[in-house]
Formats: C-alpha cells, structure tokens, sequence
C-alpha cells in the first residue's frame, strides 16, 4: 500500500539552530505510529513542521504527503488537505466565539474542496453531534476560543476540533499532558471512536500511558534530531521501565 | 494673516446676516462666544491639549458657509442611504448645518418631548432653551467658542419628566456642498428626570469636496435619566470634525455613550462628562478603524464631581497604512468624590509600520477612598493565535478578519441598544471587507 | 498602661529627619549671585582647563534664554537665581594647609551619616565618594579599583587627570540644551563623580556617591558621568541628605550614563533630602536631569530609585535604548507626605531593534502632598520588536493628598507591544484592623503595609540599601494617618 505521508531526511532549525537531523519516516493509511523520546529530542519540532509553523525553517529533505510535496503547502492548504494538529498548548483567542470559529474552518475547509458553505442548521447539528464525543460542555461552545478553559478543557476541545474537521492525519502533541486520569481515558475514547481504516495517527508523547489506550502500531524513538529506533508496540513498555538513558549511551548496552 | 483673523473679519461682516436669520436667544451666547474666541483664537500648536491635532492648519482652506441659510435642492433620500438597513428607528436629518423638515409621515412622538429644529425652539420655548444653552459649551474651549460664534441651528431634543422614548431617534447629518464647505452644527439634548431615551447620530457626506465640520453637542442628564447615544462616522478622507461632546450629568443618571469612526479624514472628538450628582454613571467607548491618511483623535475628560459615581472607558483603535490614532483620556476625580469607581482601556492594533498611535491616560486623583485604574497597550494581531486558525484550515486574510472582529467586538458589545447591535457587527464587517469606502491596498479592505 | 503601638509611634516620631543636624564647619562660600564672573571664579578655582570654561559659559548663555518649565503636575515658587550661592567648599581648611588630611569635624558628620569615610571601618564592598556642597571630600578605595584598570574619583579629579576621557562623554547624554535645569547645571556645575569602567572589567565592589547639603543658602549642582564601556557591569548607588533649614535649597544636578555593548549598570538612589517641616517651610528643590543611553547593543541599564525627601521632586531617570537588544529598567518608589510635591518617572525612547523595557513605579501621597507619575515610552520607527510593559500604582494615606499618572505613549511602529496599567487605592480598613486584631499599631501596620506594596522596588535594590530604605519609608510616613 502506498504511504499516506513519507519524510526523507528532514533537517529543520528554529532562530538558527538546528532542531531536526534527517528524520526518516512514513505512514501507512490506517497506522498509528507513536513518537517518543526524552525532552528536548525534536518531537514538538517535528510536529510543527509537518503543519508549517512558521517559525520553523526547512534546510534539507522532504516530505510527502498523499503524493504531492508538503512543503510547498501554506498552513491552511495542510488542513484542508486533512492534516490536523491537537497543540501541545492550544492558544486562546479572546473575543472569537468557538462557534465563529469551526464555522469559518468548516467552510474554508468546503470551499477549498468546492463545496458550498454549510446551512447554519446542518453546522449547529454537527456541532452538537462532535461535542457529544467528547462531553465537551455546550456553554464551551458558546465561549471565546479556548479562553478560560481548564488543561483538560482545552485537551478535548482540541479533539472536538478535530471531530469536526475530520482529518486524513491527526497529530496528538503531547495530549496526555496535564491531564488527569478520566480526562485522558475521555480523550482517548474521543480519538479511537474518530479512527477509520483510511485515517493515520501520529501520537507523541513522552510516556506510555496514553498508549495504553491509543495503541500504536510502530513504535519510534526521537533523540537528538534523529529516530534512533523503531520498533512494535513492546518499545514503548520497554521505554516505560528502563526510561530513555539506554538510548542515549548505546554504549551502556 | 493668521486664520483666526479671517474669521472674526467673517463675522464681523457678516454679523448682521447671521443675526437677522437666527434666533435673539442664540445671537446673545453668540456675542459672549465671539468675544471670548477674538482674544484666544484656535488652539495652536505648543497646546498640549492639541498636540497630535494640530488645528490652525485645518482652517486655512477657503471654506465657504452658508450663512445666508440657503436651502439645498432635493431631499436627502436623493442621495443618502442608509448602511444600517432595517433599523427600526424614527429619522430625523441635519444637513450641513441646519435641521431638514421633512415630508415623511411619522408615528407622533409622547406628549411633552420636542424635537426639531434647535432655532425653531428657541423662538417657540425660549425658557427652555435659555436653560440649557450654551450652559456647558461657553466653559469649553476656543473651539466651542467658535462654534457658538457661527451656529445658526441645529437639532434640539428634550423628553419630559418619567418619559420613556420607545424607539430609537436616529439623526443623520448629512454634508453636501459643491464647493469646499465650513459648517457648524448644534446638538441640544434635556433628559428631564427619570426619562430615556437612545440616539444614534450618523456622520454622511455625499460628494467628493474638502469639508469641516464643528459640531457642538450639549446633554443635560437630569436625576435618574438615562441616556443611550452611539455616533457613527462614516464621511470620506476629505472630511474633517472637530466635535465637542459635552455632559453633565445630575444624580443617578446614566450615560452610555459609544463613537464608531468608520471612515473620515480627520477627526477630533473632545468628550467632556461630568458627574455632577452622587450615584450617577457614564460608560463611554470608541472605535476607530483607519487606514490611508485617516487621523482620529478622541480626548475625553471625565470629570467625578460627587460621590458614589461610577465611569468607565474602553477605546480601541485599529490602524492600518498611514493612520494616526491619538488617545487621550483624562479622569479627574475631587475631593468630594469618594467612593469612585473608575477605570479605562485603551487598546490599540498597529497594524504597518507608517501607522501612529499616541496614547495618553491620565490619572488626576484628590479623594482617597476611590477605585481607579487604567490600561493601555499598543500590539499587533497575535501570531499564534493566527497559526492556530490556520492550523484549521482558516486563510490567513480570513484569521485576521475574525481577529480583528473580535478586537472591535469588545466595544460593540458594550451598546445596549440591542437592535443595534447586531448591526453593527454588520457594517464594521463590511468596513472590513472594504465594502464601505472601498480601497484597495490595506489589509483591512482585503478579502 | 500605655499602649505599645503608642511606644512605636513615639519611635518614629523622635526619627523624623534624623539627618536634620548642620555641621560646624568653617567653608568657604563665594558670593551669591551669578554671571559669567561667577562661572570664571568657578572655574579658576577648580583650576580647570580652557575648554571646561567655555563648555560652562557656552550653558550659562543658553540657560539665560530658557524659562523655568512650567508643564510639570507641580506649583514652584518663584527661584532667585541672584540670591544662591553657586559655589560652598567645605575641605578649605585642609587645603590651606596644604594637607591631605580631611578637617575632624567633616569626618564626623560623615560618620554621622553612617558614611565612615576611613576605609577599615567601610560597609563591606562599597566605594564611597563623599560629597559635600560643592566638593568631593574623599573617594575610599581608590586604588584597589585601579588596580582594575577602573577611574573612580571626583569630577574635578577627572577634569585634571583624564581629561581626554571627561572630554569625550561629557554632555553627550545630557546635552546643555537639554533644558533649563541642565543648562545651569552644566554653566555651574561643581562636582559629582566620574566612573569609568574598562571593557571586560566587572566591578568587584559597590561604588557608592554620598550628597550632601550643609552650607546655608548654597545650591548643589553635582554632576555625574559613568561611562561603563563593552562587557563591563558596575552597580553604583547614590545618597543624600541635607541638614534642616528654613529656606529652601537648590538641587539641581545631571547623572548621564554611557552603556556600550554588553555591558550592564545598575544605578539606585536613596534620596532623602530635607523635605521640608509639616508646614511646609524650608526643603530642597530637586530638579535632576538623569539619563543613560544604552550605546552598545545588548547594553543594560537599570534605575531603581527611592524618593522620601525634597520639598519639590522634578526628576526623571531616563534610558536611550539605542543599541539592538538593548534593555532599560526603571524601578520607582515616591512618597510625598506634608506639603511635598513629586512630579516623576521615567523616559524610554526605543531605538534599537528588539529592545525592551521595564517600568514599576510605586507612588504613596499622604499628608497634603501631591504625588505624580509622568513617564513616556516612545517606539522608533526602526525600533522592530521593542516591548515596554509599564506599572504605576499610586496609593493614597487621608483625603487630603492627590496621587496623578500621566503616561505617554508614541508608537510609530508596528511590532511593539507596549503595555501599561495603573491602579489608585488606598489601604484597606480590613487590613489596618486585621493587623490592629493582631497587635499591631496602626503606624506600624501602615509601615508594614507600605513596605509590602513597594517591595517589588525595594527587592531590586542592594541589600544594605535596601534596609535602609525600608526604615525610611516608615518615618517618611510618620504622622501620616492621625
């Protein structure tokens, strides 16, 4: 089958530095791979490359996506070709309406695939739908973009979003992180109920327990720039007990 | 010659044919005014209160005005529509300087509440007028005076005691000239106790001529009153205003006062309140939206007088181009006024590099058991909030839209005339999307 | 029995201007008055060369043409320039002597002040130029910072031997024109102290100016010059005091600071001049020109100050932050209490790209004073990246005070973020009970109070300072609520 995205040789730099060191990686439609490795190992780099951060600059390698060159994509045409980003740290956007807000993401989204806007019906009927999945409360829906959410607030708006918009390739940035036990376990039911055969799943996380519910299908360990390992699912239990230092010092083995 | 000269040589020609066509009652404040702007003459330069406008210059242009009060030919439906369609609202018009009776049949207005013109009414209730007339504006400055000096009408408005005006009053004041024109205009507004009303004042012009526009608005808010008033700017790059807001507000009054400058060339704003009784409230807020040479300057002094009163300010500009915003808000607080609430915002986007903004709060404090504060700032449009739309497949011209929407939404928000509101949203989206004075350069008019 | 809150009270009250007492020392004053002779006797005194002289005359010509400022939140009275003198030299004994050793008398007052002019018996880390009237009367560890290669001595000193070095800095932060106070100062300036820091040198000790007024009728026109140059840091602190007197005295000095690349000064005031008795008789005008340009990129400079004293305040420590990543600090707390009258804070004139400042201003009215922020943050259109974020809290102490902000914002650019709050309150009667509850004395609550609310300030001064200054906010306010 042939691969939903394929990166060759990524090297990427933020304000100069280099952060990515020839990354090699590709999905299959309907995999989930999981990313892991220590702090400071690129993962968020590589997570906001793949969506066109601009404050990330590309030097060398390439990635495609659904056959076509990625990187010639600005942001939006990422999304609308079905790439969607859960953030790290969803932003606030004070004074824009959640419901403002997937409503214009909906239509830009139809548009780009020449369909004409949703009727306000259809699109609050989705809304309520979507929300369900995640029992993300409908006053949220009603509140400013992310502002004043809580940690886990903001966690399953991000799935919600991601309900809505229904991606080819979902990036989970660090979900898991600041949330607690049921707010995990909602979030994962929220992104295993979104799974299809032809939708791919790019988990990254420091640690194993948000595998635990999103079980991945390859395991790769991102140090220093670089995927270092990649292996079945039992990496990730084995990360979990023997931490990452055996990584970093082969030589330790 | 400096320009002060040419005008009091203006009036002191022309005197007789101002006088003869115009109101006793007006003609007297006007020999007070006259006397009082011959020996101080238009702000200059080194007046710190006029800085950032500098005033003298927007005088030398060779105006002329209509001082033998010649009627215009055709009425403003002719040539004015509406841009806030569908709203349900009585509408009176002021063109150039002088109140427009029009055919059109209205529903009659509550018993007791006048409205028309503000000469007419000086000669049918001359106590009336006398009360209130030129009360505030004569303690203003040279450029009140100015105005005192050459109005000749304008629109008066009075509601009686406990009387509540179900509909919305919406005013147009329309520009309309073949030649470059000076016009000065009145606002006189009595709220008698415990009476409402809601105004909108809209600013038109229909031609492409150099104006200048002083506009003197007095209000009277007597015991318990409460005022909604929401002026809307929406002239072209070659008008200028110099308008003059002016309140005095008795106890437990309530003023909501917001100043939408869409589109207009120059514009200055001098909004004075003053809470002269306990409890009474103001609420001011403006936005200005400009682009090209567009220069908006709104100056507010909010005067706490007694205590227990309660004001609060939110301003917000946004600038694109080579616009130059300049805020400078004053609040003043007694010694006899404590227990104030007040506080003010100031927010400000630049959105290019030519774009100017000059804020200025102050702070002036004399009670002690008050609550006082302030904020300004001057940003951009928040990048990450923008990656993040972007991010959900939202154009960048789109995400800077909603951005910008917001940002102006926060004032929007705080009118309560509700049927208002919403359309508002409207017209500030189409300024936006530059359907209201189209242009094609700025990112604001971008689609 | 008596209540302790009372003892406490009793404490602060005997406290009230501690430095008050006038030193009997025999000085020497020249005549009042002041014309170009006076600027010529000025000069010839301190034997200075040609050029000192016409950079005062060429300031004393443009000062003739200037009119006192008027736009400042303050009412001053009417200053007769004719009737101070301009110059008042108290170590004249000494020199008649010629002899190094300073007059008994002048060590004392020193030590008096807590300024022990003998190096043995020193705070621990800091060099002390002591200042009296118009004269430096000792520099302590002269030579242990020349060793360093650093210059920290008198201005007069300066003039004689680094003439070169005062020749190329001087007037370049505060031009003569500047304004009315500078262009006098500059025509009569008299002495102050001039640090120069090599490049790569950071300072191992605290330098330290001690100001002091003694002689009646006299004006105090120091003038400061530190010039910090690339990688260097210095911490330098500055003190004054002046004895009680019924007319007022004149202060008007000028500090310029001189920042290269990646070098970093931190300058803090205590100021504590005679403010005046609670009616409001006697004090000094401080009308002080303070200005550092941050020359260098990646250059720092940092104001913290402390106003208790003067009768009248017009100062405003200022940052030109000229040099990309070039960042400015301004730390502030005021307090006004009688009749006193403050009008200050601070300039920052963005220049450089990304560069970025700082502003905390603390201000506490009490008494009949009248307390006032005024501050401008000006972004360059070149000046890409420059962020400001401004604070000014006023507090007000009784109903008869006023506390003011006037914050100036010219942005001509359009990725600045300048941001600005400021709140006016008063004290809370829950917290003075709160404390009553707890046994403590309404004037020690205040005290406590004050010190929590200024201690964002107080924390960025150096320890020693920072005691001190925390003493003298509490006396400051004393009897401030009755």
């Amino acid at each position: 089958m042939d691969n939903l995205i394929e990166i060759k040789n990524l090297h990427a730099t933020i304000d100069g530095k280099e952060i990515l060191k020839g990354i090699n990686l590709s999905v299959k439609p309907g995999e989930v791979h999981a990313i892991m490795g220590p702090n400071g190992s690129g993962k968020s780099t590589l997570s906001n490359v793949l969506v066109g951060h601009p404050a990330y600059t590309v030097t060398e390698g390439e990635i495609i996506y659904k056959g076509q060159d990625l990187l010639a994509l600005s942001p939006e045409e990422r999304s609308h070709a079905g790439i969607f980003l859960s953030f790290q740290y969803p932003v606030e956007i004070a004074g824009v309406s959640m419901t403002n807000f997937m409503r214009a993401a909906i239509n830009a989204k139809r548009e780009a695939q020449g369909l004409p806007a949703m009727s306000a019906g259809d699109f609050l009927k989705l809304m309520r739908d979507k929300r369900a999945l995640v029992n993300l409360d409908s006053k949220l829906a009603n509140r400013s973009v992310n502002e004043g959410f809580s940690g886990g607030e903001k966690k399953r708006n991000e799935i919600f979003q991601m309900a809505m918009l229904e991606p080819t390739l979902s990036i989970l940035d660090e979900t898991d992180s600041g949330l607690d036990i049921d707010a995990l376990r909602i979030v994962a039911e929220g992104v295993n109920k979104l799974k299809r055969p032809d939708t791919s799943t790019l988990v990254i996380t420091h640690y194993q327990r948000l595998l635990d519910y999103i079980k991945p299908d390859i395991v790769h360990v991102l140090y220093n720039g670089r995927i270092v390992k990649t292996a079945g699912p039992e990496l990730a239990l084995e990360l979990e007990e023997r931490g990452y230092d055996w990584i970093k010092n082969p030589q330790a083995e | 010659m400096s320009n002060e000269k040419e005008y009091i040589e203006i009036f002191d020609n022309n005197r007789p044919l101002i006088e003869t066509l115009c109101s006793a009652l007006l003609n007297k404040e006007r020999a007070k005014a006259f006397e009082q702007f011959k020996s101080t003459g238009f702000p200059k330069r080194d007046d710190e209160e006029y800085r950032r406008t500098p005033i003298d210059k927007l005088f030398a242009a060779d105006y002329g005005m209509n001082l033998g009060r010649l009627p215009l030919q055709g009425s403003p439906a002719d040539f004015f529509s509406c841009d806030v369609p569908n709203l349900r609202a009585r509408q009176e018009y002021i063109i150039n300087d002088s109140f427009y009776r029009d055919a059109a049949e209205k529903s009659p207005l509550p018993e007791g509440v006048l409205l028309g013109s503000l000469d007419q009414f000086a000669q049918t209730h001359p106590e009336l007028v006398e009360a209130y007339y030129n009360r505030q504006a004569q303690e203003s400055d040279s450029l009140a005076q100015f105005n005192t000096t050459f109005v000749q009408d304008g629109l008066l408005l009075y509601v009686p005691r406990d009387t509540k005006l179900s509909e919305p009053i919406q005013i147009v004041t329309l520009l309309r000239s073949n030649i470059e024109m000076l016009s000065n205009r009145r606002l006189l507004i009595i709220i008698d106790q415990n009476a409402t009303a809601d105004l909108l004042i809209c600013d038109h012009s229909s031609n492409d001529k150099q104006t200048l526009s002083t506009q003197v608005t007095e209000i009277f808010l007597r015991r318990g009153a409460a005022l909604n008033i929401v002026e809307i700017e929406e002239t072209g790059e070659k008008n200028s205003r110099l308008a003059h807001l002016l309140v005095n507000q008795e106890s437990d009054s309530r003023l909501n006062h917001c100043c939408i400058t869409l589109t207009n060339g120059l514009t200055r704003n001098n909004i004075k309140v003053t809470l002269a009784g306990s409890g009474a409230e103001a609420h001011l807020g403006g936005l200005a939206i400009c682009d090209k040479n567009q220069h908006t300057d709104n100056n507010t002094l909010v005067e706490h007088k007694a205590s227990h009163c309660n004001s609060s300010e939110l301003y917000k500009y946004i600038l694109d181009e080579e616009a130059t915003g300049v805020f400078s808000g004053r609040m003043l607080i007694c010694p006899d006024a404590q227990q104030t609430t007040s506080c003010q915002t100031n927010r400000n986007l630049c959105l290019t590099k030519c774009a100017r903004m000059y804020a200025q709060p102050q702070l002036e404090i004399y009670a002690d058991d008050v609550k006082c504060s302030h904020g300004s700032t001057v940003g951009q449009l928040d990048e990450n909030a923008l990656f993040y739309m972007q991010q959900r497949g939202i154009s960048k011209d789109e995400a800077r839209h909603l951005l910008m929407f917001a940002f102006a939404g926060e004032v929007i928000e705080k009118i309560n005339i509700e049927a208002l509101r919403d359309r508002l949203h409207l017209l500030i989206e189409k300024r936006f999307r530059g359907e209201l004075n189209r242009c094609k350069r700025c990112a604001l008019c971008k689609q | 029995m008596k209540k302790k809150s009372n003892n406490i009270f009793r404490k602060i009250a005997d406290k009230a201007y501690e430095y008050g007492f006038v030193s009997n020392i025999k000085t020497e004053i020249i005549d009042k008055g002041l014309n170009e002779d006076v600027i010529r006797l000025i000069s010839s005194k301190k034997n200075e060369p040609q050029w000192m002289l016409e950079f005062r005359l060429q300031a004393y010509r443009h000062w003739l043409t200037l009119e006192t400022p008027q736009w400042a939140h303050l009412d001053i009275p009417p200053i007769d320039y004719q009737a101070i003198s301009y110059y008042a030299d108290p170590t004249k004994k000494s020199k008649d002597k010629q002899n190094k050793e300073i007059d008994p008398e002048l060590m004392k007052t020193f030590e008096k002040l807590g300024i022990p002019l003998e190096e043995r018996l020193a705070l621990s880390g800091t060099a002390v130029d002591a200042v009296m009237d118009s004269v430096s009367v000792k520099t302590t560890f002269k030579e242990e910072l020349k060793e360093k290669g650093i210059i920290f001595c008198s201005m007069s000193e300066a003039i004689q031997e680094y003439p070169d070095l005062v020749r190329k800095y001087l007037g370049t932060v505060v031009n003569y024109r500047d304004n009315f106070f500078a262009a006098l100062n500059s025509a009569v300036f008299s002495d102050g102290s001039f640090v120069y820091i090599p490049a790569g040198v950071r300072c191992p000790m605290e330098l330290s100016t001690y100001f002091r007024i003694n002689a009646a009728n006299t004006g105090q026109f120091e003038r400061t010059l530190i010039v910090a140059d690339d990688n260097s840091y210095v911490s330098y602190l500055e003190g004054c005091t002046a004895p009680m007197r019924d007319e007022n005295q004149l202060h008007a000095a000028i500090v310029e600071i001189v920042v290269c690349e990646n070098a970093e000064v931190k300058y803090s005031t205590v100021q504590n001049w005679y403010p005046g008795d609670a009616e409001g008789k006697g004090g000094v005008y401080n009308f002080v020109t303070k200005r550092g340009d941050c020359r260098g990129n990646n250059s720092k400079l940092s104001w913290t100050q402390v106003e208790t004293g003067s009768a009248i305040t017009w100062k405003y420590p200022s940052c030109i932050l000229r040099g990309d990543n070039s960042q400015g600090e301004f730390y502030s707390v005021a307090v006004t209490n009688n009749y006193q009258q403050a009008d200050t804070g601070t300039k920052m004139i963005h220049l450089g790209r990304n560069t970025r400042s700082t502003i905390i201003s603390k201000g506490i009215s009490a008494g009949k004073s009248q307390n006032s922020y005024r501050g401008l943050v000006r972004v360059s259109k070149n000046a890409d990246g420059a962020r400001n974020y401004s604070q000014c809290d006023s507090l007000l102490l009784g109903d008869k005070c006023g506390a003011h902000t006037f914050p100036y914002m010219d942005i001509h650019n359009d990725n600045a973020v300048i941001e600005h709050e400021a709140t006016t309150s008063k004290i809370s009667e829950e917290q003075l009970f709160y404390c009553n509850q707890r046994g403590i004395g309404t004037e020690e609550a205040i005290g406590l109070i004050v010190n929590g609310y200024a201690k964002e300030v107080l924390n960025k001064l150096p320890m020693e300072f920072a005691i001190e200054a925390q003493k003298l906010l509490s006396v400051s306010l004393e009897g401030a609520v009755g």
